[in-house]
Formats: structure tokens, sequence, C-alpha cells
């Protein structure tokens, strides 16, 4: 074990790479970010919202960037890309090569005035092309690293030898000509790739006029437009004219579920990215008539057909089922689309503007790296995983995550990170974490009861604050304010040599309160709390004037007006310092077992990636046998035998010596907190009752299969599911006599009143199955009666096989369901006969069938209420178990140690479930392999004198952190699960709450520091 | 009235998307009237009414409160109290004949750093319009 290394090479920094990065940092693990492009960020950035909340993409994302960026564990490779891997997992060695930057990192403080300077433009590559940068640019505004990069193949002192303006410019004198590249050599466990995906170019597309008209355009170039922080501010116009288009159409599969291009599968993510954009730039133009050709929409994900619905019902978006020919642009400047509908007519309508929904492809350099690290890849260039391991690559102790190896939206490349690191761990050598030890050489001055002596630090950064406000004048004014024993401008106080000088000045004036003007708290305050705790001095002692980015940047024009602002914010942070207090971070302690609820495929592999990482689980079972829904997959798209993976899993989990598996288990009650649960099970039936204690709990409950009568189903022994079909093909039990029809009906249950949501799985499981049929009944006619066929990613290609084996598709839509009658009402094992309305035909079809196979959908189970009621976490309309953000943190509940997956969370295939279920372990695991956690230092505090017992916070909290004691009737703060947002307190009728940081009197000083009472006196 | 007259806009902005979005304005170098005056909260959630009438009574001309939209708050149901209290703020303004158009409340995300900028402007421009609060001025007798 000792000689394994405990870390991690991650090569693309997108969502997946930071997702995955920031787990293992978070378990002690030592990463190296290895990335392209100049900035950590990936794709995310350039999107402008995010479906199916229409979240800001970069709000959610830039936490998560700078989290990644101070974390002490992970160290980014900018520029950089994986050369070489040699040595056994466990103990790779890897050469990355880091390319010349030509900016100093240290030195550079991304004041951007060598941009300005800078005489070359090039095109935006982040911008799509719709907008030019310089030679020495920051990829963009939020770009982290901030630091700025020189284009060597455009500047024009590095490619001709003359220039050298940014040089004289930058006042940090951070430019640095003679950078050169260098190989890095790092020894590491474990290699997870993350390189991401490429948007498909449609320039070759001749018909479509990309390029050759201004008005069409990408989906990632209207993107772009639609971004409020884009080329265009959010304001959509037409490039021919500048004016807003009014009449806006969107051509779905463009790149994708495309045999002719050799993209036989479907980009699993155009269907929504689409209806989004509709939505969007609805918002945007307000009598916009938007349109979106398809072939199927794939709204198969969580909540993703309700939106479906809202584009169509509430926001009028027209979506019309047909094949685009070509494009052709009027004399008036009109684009005029020819189309095919279903029953095979042609139409033409005409619109002002035309967005290609790209689809997504595996990038080119997939191939270099599957050389350099001799993985495989699949037939269309993605990196290669098998069946039952969804993470895997062809090379032990490489592991893949995000769209490298398929086509995934947001919260699916965020599962698998998290689950390609729960793999990973596996080869790393994870020692359970203390708290981050203090440095005991600077022992915490004890500042309680002194009068406050606050120093302030007034930052010129540069420019970008002094060529605004007067920084001398403002430090002299701190100096007349009470209380203020220090004051001083700094050219930049985030500077190495700044930071020391705050220290010395602690020390020298014996200050015990800070308070630094310069830029945002939201990316310095740690790095400044950081400083003076080196100082010996409580982080939480520390105040933030945000005087550029809400000052200095936004008055530009009103130097005098901008200084005076500055001397206000400057007082208000000092007479808010003077209140602040040393806060504690209280340790909570973790108790490093597990508890998985729900015995099938996803709670045993949750269950046994914890055990193998050393951890104690308890995995109960309702039922008297582990395996759930699996116990009922016979067949796979490939040769592999689920039944066999399952019993091969079965019994590792019942071997393992650190799992105890409780079948037949009720829960009675949990109670608790992170890494403090204690579970009870209920008694009975021969059992005695169990009390668990745990650190963490796992929901893997599952899901059912919809009940119901519709179609006859349960009226006739040649009616089924598809569950019973699948048996049926498994033991080649067939009804009696000649199967000369057979019809499946999609969609029984799913995507209507009352569940309006996809169960996803069923069309690929629907013809899965009935291409297993077609090999032992080749002469079978099999009929599909569907509404939209979503075989999305790879499954598609297994469409495109039943389709050309002759099966025919008869698409209904819900005003017009199939009937399905009994041909003779006497005998249990009637022939039916289907009626279905087919559109291509434009009349009735009639089927007598052998058999009827439903496909019926998936329920969430209704003892959903009574778990997610013991556990506080919520649930969606559906039933089913509600994540902490949708896009972020799909496997974790907002309630701290609680995390979900399966079927549980959605309806998703086996490979998706197994992914997920190794992200809530890896997710799980961050908290487990810690002894402690700290709690927040800024939160609820309760003056119990004060308190009457209302209660009323209770009901105000959303994490269920504050109660009132039953028998003392005053309310208590429970530490560990406050989150500190200080709701409670703004509502509480005695002023019995504050919120330490933030408290009342803090607050009142800081306004009344701007006491702007005018007193006259009237009469004499 | 003066036209150098700037007036004060006491300005609570969540932590989570307003103050961030005020961030981008500058970022992107957006540029709006140096009365707006910040003030971090975690959550809007966090401001007691007693704070808009405190800075509104110490002289404030306008108060502004920004939070998540609804559905994006940070702590999952905050901005929702925000809502509620803020409608009642509002009637207590109108029924102690205070001027409620000096209070303000806008939803403004991360990534709203333009509407961050309008929001500032017009609100500016309405109190500029509005004159200087007239509780400013405390009379003794």
């Amino acid at each position: 074990m000792g000689s394994k290394r405990n870390s991690v090479l991650i090569v693309g920094a997108g969502i997946a790479g930071i997702q995955a990065a920031l787990d293992l940092a978070e378990m002690g693990v030592e990463v190296h970010l290895v990335e392209d492009t100049p900035t950590i960020g990936g794709r995310m950035p350039q999107l402008d919202k995010t479906f199916p909340t229409n979240d800001c993409s970069m709000c959610i994302l830039s936490p998560k960037m700078s989290e990644c960026a101070r974390h002490p564990g992970i160290q980014i490779h900018i520029l950089s890309n994986l050369k070489n891997v040699s040595g056994k997992p466990g103990r790779f060695k890897c050469t990355i090569l880091e390319r010349a930057k030509y900016v100093d990192p240290v030195k550079c403080v991304a004041c951007g005035l060598c941009e300005d300077k800078c005489p070359v433009k090039i095109e935006d590559t982040f911008d799509v092309g719709l907008r030019t940068r310089k030679a020495i640019s920051r990829y963009f505004l939020q770009s982290i690293p901030a630091e700025y990069t020189i284009d060597k193949d455009k500047c024009l002192y590095l490619t001709k030898g003359v220039c050298r303006i940014c040089e004289k410019t930058c006042e940090a004198g951070a430019i640095n000509y003679e950078d050169k590249d260098r190989e890095v050599e790092l020894e590491v466990g474990a290699i997870i790739l993350a390189a991401g995906i490429d948007p498909f170019d449609p320039i070759g597309f001749g018909h479509f006029g990309y390029h050759r008209y201004p008005d069409v355009v990408t989906s990632l170039e209207f993107e772009r437009m639609l971004s409020a922080s884009g080329p265009m501010g959010g304001h959509v116009v037409r490039a021919s004219n500048g004016k807003e288009p009014k009449k806006l159409a969107f051509i779905q599969c463009v790149g994708s579920r495309d045999e002719g291009i050799d993209r036989n599968y479907c980009s699993s993510a155009c269907c929504m990215f689409a209806i989004k954009q509709s939505i969007i730039a609805k918002e945007h133009i307000k009598d916009l008539d938007s349109s979106i050709f398809y072939m199927d929409i794939r709204a198969f994900g969580k909540d993703f057909d309700k939106y479906y619905e809202k584009a169509e019902k509430q926001y009028g978006v027209k979506f019309k089922r047909s094949k685009v020919a070509d494009i052709i642009e009027t004399p008036e400047g009109k684009l005029r689309l020819r189309y095919t509908l279903e029953k095979g007519t042609t139409q033409y309508e005409e619109f002002d503007m035309v967005v290609l929904s790209i689809g997504l492809q595996a990038r080119e350099a997939n191939q270099r790296l599957s050389e350099d690290l001799d993985i495989r890849l699949n037939e269309f260039g993605f990196c290669r995983s098998e069946r039952f391991s969804p993470l895997m690559t062809s090379r032990e102790g490489v592991f893949v995550c995000g769209a490298m190896n398929g086509p995934k939206d947001i919260p699916e490349s965020v599962v698998s990170a998290s689950g390609a690191v729960a793999n990973a761990v596996r080869f790393l050598d994870l020692e359970r974490q203390g708290l981050p030890t203090a440095d005991e050489s600077i022992p915490e001055k004890n500042v309680i009861g002194q009068r406050p002596r606050i120093g302030v630090f007034v930052c010129h950064c540069g420019i970008n604050i002094a060529g605004v406000v007067d920084v001398k004048d403002v430090a002299e004014y701190a100096g007349t304010l009470e209380n203020v024993e220090h004051t001083e401008d700094v050219m930049y106080a985030c500077s190495t040599d700044c930071l020391d000088t705050i220290k010395k000045r602690i020390e020298e004036h014996d200050l015990n309160r800070v308070v630094v003007a310069a830029c945002t708290p939201r990316t310095h305050e740690p790095l400044f709390r950081e400083t003076i705790n080196e100082a010996g001095l409580n982080p939480y002692l520390f105040e933030m004037a945000n005087i550029r980015d809400q000052c200095s940047w936004a008055h530009m024009d009103q130097p005098e007006l901008a200084t005076i602002k500055s001397k206000d914010l400057v007082e208000m942070g000092v007479a808010k310092s003077r209140g602040l207090q040393p806060l504690e971070r209280l340790p909570i302690e973790i108790d490093p077992k597990a508890l998985v609820i729900g015995g099938g495929l996803s709670g045993m592999t949750s269950a046994l990636s914890l055990a193998d990482a050393g951890h104690q689980v308890y995995l109960i079972e309702k039922e008297d046998e582990l395996g759930g829904n699996l116990r009922n997959i016979f067949f796979n798209f490939d040769d592999k035998d689920p039944q066999v993976f399952l019993g091969d899993l079965i019994k590792k989990v019942s071997r393992h010596k650190m799992i105890e598996v409780l079948k037949g288990a009720e829960i009675e009650d949990i109670s608790g907190y992170i890494g403090n649960y204690k579970t009870s099970l209920k008694a009975g039936s021969g059992k005695e009752g169990r009390l668990l204690d745990h650190g963490v709990v796992i929901v893997a409950t599952g899901g059912e299969e919809h009940k119901t009568e519709e179609y006859l189903l349960g009226k006739s022994s040649r009616i089924v599911t598809q569950v019973e079909f699948e048996r049926m093909l498994h033991e080649k039990d067939f009804p009696a006599g000649k199967l000369k029809n057979v019809v499946m009906i999609q969609c029984v249950g799913s995507r209507e009143e009352g569940r309006m949501y996809c169960s996803r799985i069923c069309c690929s499981k629907a013809v899965k199955n009935a291409l297993e049929l077609k090999k032992v009944k080749s002469k079978t006619n099999v009929y599909f009666a569907y509404r939209d066929i979503r075989t999305y990613g790879f499954s598609e290609k297994y469409y495109t096989e039943l389709r050309d084996e002759g099966t025919v598709f008869l698409r209904y839509t819900p005003d017009s369901k199939p009937v399905v009658e009994l041909i003779d009402e006497d005998v249990t094992d009637s022939r039916a006969r289907v009626t279905v309305f087919d559109p291509i035909m434009d009349r009735d079809v009639v089927i007598d069938a052998d058999l009827v196979v439903l496909a019926t959908a998936i329920d969430a189970p209704e003892k959903n209420e009574e778990l997610a009621k013991k556990l506080k976490v919520p649930l969606n309309a559906d039933g089913m178990f509600l994540e902490a953000h949708v896009k972020l943190r799909p496997v974790d509940f907002a309630t701290e140690g609680v995390f979900l997956c399966g079927l549980a969370h959605s309806p998703k295939d086996m490979d998706e479930s197994q992914a997920q279920a190794k992200a809530a372990a890896s997710r799980a695991l961050t908290f487990l392999n810690r002894k402690a956690v700290l709690a927040e230092g800024t939160i609820c505090q309760v003056m119990t004198d004060r308190c009457s017992g209302c209660s009323y916070c209770e009901s105000i909290c959303a994490y269920s952190a504050i109660e009132v004691d039953p028998e003392k009737l005053v309310a208590v703060v429970n530490e560990a699960l406050c989150k500190g947002c200080g709701a409670c307190v703004a509502s509480c009728r005695c002023g019995a709450l504050d919120l330490r940081g933030f408290t009342n009197q803090q607050m009142y000083s800081v306004f009344d520091s701007l006491d702007l009472v005018i007193t006259e006196k009237v009469g004499d | 009235m003066d036209k150098k007259y700037v007036p004060r806009i006491t300005s609570f902005l969540c932590k989570w998307c307003s103050y961030t979005g005020a961030d981008l304005a500058g970022t992107s170098r957006l540029q709006y009237p140096t009365a707006i005056i910040p003030i971090k909260v975690m959550c809007s959630s966090r401001v007691d009414p007693v704070f808009i009438l405190r800075a509104f009574l110490k002289g404030s001309d306008g108060v502004l409160l920004g939070g998540c939209h609804p559905g994006d708050c940070h702590y999952e149901t905050g901005n929702y109290h925000t809502r509620r209290r803020f409608a009642i703020v509002k009637t207590v303004f109108e029924s102690l004949g205070l001027e409620a158009e000096r209070i303000r409340l806008s939803w403004i995300s991360a990534s709203e750093g333009p509407k961050f900028a309008r929001v500032a402007n017009e609100f500016t421009e309405t109190i500029i319009a509005m004159g200087e609060n007239p509780v400013k001025k405390k009379i003794f007798l």
C-alpha cells in the first residue's frame, strides 16, 4: 500500500475535471489539473443559461472555479498537455508539457492595460469569432487563473521582433518574452481523463448556407448572442441588417443522427438546448415567433418534458416534425426554409434568422491522446468504455468522465466526474484527514475586550483604482476615523510583498482589526483572511471595502464623486470592523460509517465503492433478496449478460468484510446530522430492532414499474409489459402458436397528466428487446406505436438497425392513442386488435397482434415520502428525490451528509445508475475521509434571555438548524446545520437572534456611519 | 434643485447574486451613478425591515434591496421571505405617510451586470426626481 501515490492527474478542466479535482482535493488527495487552454472552466462559461431551470451558467460555475484555484491541494497547469504515461496504476509516471505564457503569473495583476494597448487583434475563440481579442489577453472576463497570456503565434514581438508595447505598459513588470515551454514530471496514483467534446462544424453543410448567409448561425454562436456578457450584450440582432429578428427557426440534428457523415449517434443535449434558447430568446424579444424543426424531441432527463411543455404552451414555441432540405436567401434578405413534413409534402417558410442546433463530436485531440496514453476509442472517436464499467478506459488506472466518452449534459458530466473519482481512489493511498492544522508557531492573539485598533490599507490596483479615485486622499481620510491606528496606500494589496507589509503593520501597531479597500471580497477575502491569520489574528477580524469593482470601474468619468464614495465605503468598512469578533469554526466529528438505503444496482455499487475505500457500510434492503430491478434485466445491446454481472456484484457485496447487509429491513427513524446520524430499524418477524450509528446516508431506493390497466393490460396473457416480455424472451416462453405480429406501445403512463416526465429507458429497452426478438423469430413483424423515439447517445444506432430490419414505426399523439381490443373475449390468451392512426399514411392501421408489449412508466415508490420526511430532504412533484442543485450538485442533498443515486433520483439505465452510485459514494467519501469538518463561523446565535420560544424561526429555517427546546422553551441553534443566511435573525420578534459577523449592531453602525441627517434649529 | 445633487441610496446586496452582479457590472465597465452605496449581506433575507427603516431615517434618499431571482436563492427560500417582508415594509411606509417609491426590491442574478447597472441608473433617476429624503431634516423647536 505504501508504494501507492496519493495524487491524481486530471486531463481537462471543464466542469467534469473541476468536479473531480474538488472531490479528490476534499479527500486530501493532491491533484494536478492539466488544461489545454489558458483557463479552467471548459464549455460552461460560454453558456448563457442552463436547462431546465434557466439558471445562469457562469454564476453556478464560478464559485467552483475559484474554489479550485484556491484549494491548496489542487495545482492548475494551464496551457498544458499530458504527453506520456509510464509505470503502473498506483504509481504512474507522467510527463506534461507546459507551454510558455510569456507573462509572469505571480507579477500579473490582471489589470488589462496591456490588452488595451496591444496592437494585434485576433479572433476571440471564446466568443466563437463574434468578437476580437488581442494577442495578449485574458481568455474571458472571469477566467481563472486571471493572469494574461500571450499568443505566441500572433504577438508582433515574438513573431517579428518588433513592438514590446505590453512590456512598456505593464506597471507590474510581468511581461517575460524569454519564457520557455517546459516539461514537468509527475508521479500519480491514477489518471482521470475529462478532455471534453467539440461542437460540430456545419461549414460542410452547404445546403444550410452557414457562413454564406449571415443570419444562419450555430447554436453556440446564438448562445453567445443571448449572453448578457457576450459580444452583443444579450441583444440579439441579425448580422445582415442589425435589426431584431421577428421570426426564428431552429434546425435540429445538424451533425447528429446522420449516417451519411458517420454520426449515427444522438448528441443528447441539443433538443433541450434549442428549447432553452427558444425560451430565452422569447424573453429577450417579446413578439418573437420561434419554430423548432425536428425529428424527435428528446427531452428524456429529469424535468425535461415539463420544460418542453412550457416552451410549447407558455411561450408558444412551434414544434415542427419535419426534415429541412435547404435554406435559400430571398432577394428581400429573408431565409426561406424548404422542408418535408412526415406526410411527405414539401413546404416553404421564411425566417429572419436560423439557428443550426449543432451536434457534439469527439475532439480531434482524442486521437493523439489515445496513442500517447494507449487507450482505445470507439467508432466515433470518443473514449471507449465498456458496458457495466461506464467510467473506465481500456487502460487500468486511467478513468474517463464528462462528455469525452459520449455526449452528456452538465449534470451527467458532474455525476461521471464524481464517479470516476470513486474509481480512482482504489489506486490511491487514502489517509483519513484531520482538521487542517493551525500553524502552532503563530498563536492566535486574544483580542476580546480590547479596544479596536484598526489598520486600513487602500489599494491603487495599478491604475485600476488610482486612475479614478484619489487613493492617497482616501487613505488619509481613513486615518481621521475613530479607532484607526494605521493607514496606508499600497500599489497592489494582494501582491506577496504587500501581504508581508500587512503582517508587519499588525505587529508594529498591535492592530486587532484589518480593513482592506481594494477589489471584491468575493475573490480576495480568503487571501487577506489567511494573511491576517498568519499574523496571529482570527481570520474573521477582517473586512473589505469594494472600491474597484463597485466604485472606480463603475464611475470612471466621475473621479471626485468616486473618491467621495470610496471614503464612504471605507468608513462603512471601518464601522463594521469595530464590531467584528473572533469567531470559532466548531469541529464536527465524522463517524466514518455509511448507511446505504436500497440494495439494488445503485445501492450495491455505492456500498462497494465505500467499502473498498475502507469504510464500514450498512446496506439495508426492504426485500429479502438483493438486486432490485436488475433481477428483471436479461439482455443488453451486446453479449454481456446482466445476470452474470448481478451475480458477481451480489457475491462481492455479501462477502465484503466491510459491508453488513441487512435484508428485509425497515427504517423506524433517522435522526442526527452530518457525521452523526442514528438510524433505528424496526423489529418484527423474528428480527430484532437495531440502532445504527453512521456519518452519512446514501438514498438508493430505486423505482417501481407503473401499475396500470390501460391497453387492457391483465386482460389477456398476450398483453404484457416490457419487463414481462424480457423475461419471456429470456425463458423463450412465448405464447402458443405463431408469433406473426408483435406491437410495442411506448409511453404507457409516461409523458401525460399526472406523470409529466419521460421514463427515459423505455425506448432503448423496447428497441433492445425487439432486436432480441428478431434474433430468435426473424419472421415476426414488429410494430412500434410511439410518440418520440428517444434512443439518445450511442443507442441511436440500434434504433437505425431496427428500422433497417423493417420494423414499422407508427407515431401517435396523446389525443389519438392506439386502441387495443380483445379479439376473443372468452379466452384468457386472446389475441388483440390494435388500431393506430398513422400520420404518414393519414389513416388508421389495424394490426391483429399475437403479442402486445407495453412500455410502462417508471414510478417513484410511494414510500419515498416517508423516507423524505425522516431525512428532512425534499421530493419533486413526481415523488422523486430532489437533489441540492439540478446542474452542479446532482447527487447531493441540500442537507449535508445525505446523498442520492439511481432511480431514486430519476429514471436511468444501468450504466447511468452505476455512474451515479459511484458519484454518491465519492461525494460521501469527501466527508468520510475526514475525522472532522469545520462548521462555518458566521452563524446564528441565540440570546436566550430574550427568546420567548415562539418557534417562528423554526418555520423560517430551510435547514432545520434552529429548534425550540421543548423543556427550556428557548431556541437552540444546531451549529452543524446552520448556514448563516440570517433569515431567522431578521424574523425574530424578540430580537433574540443575531448573526455572528453580521450582527444587528454592526449593520446599524454601518449605515449610521453615513449619518446624513441635517439638524436644523428653527426659531430662537 | 442643485444639479450636482447626488442622492444616497443604501443598497443591500446578497452575496451570492446581486453583489456578484454588481461586481460584474464593474468588470464590464458599465457606468452608473455613485449614489449607489453597496452593503453586502449573506442573503437578502438577512435584511431586517428595521434596517430599511433605520437607513431611511438616517437620511438615505433611497434603499435598494437586491436578491437572487425567486427560486434561485442560495439558501433555498430566503428571497421568498424577503419578498413577503418587502411587501409589508412598502405598506408600512405608505401607512406612515413615507414615500414608498424610495424603496425598491430587485432580483439581480450573478450574471446580470447590465441589469444591475440599469436598476442603479433608473432608481437613481427616480430618487433625483423625488428630491432629497424629507425625513433627512430633523427639526428642533
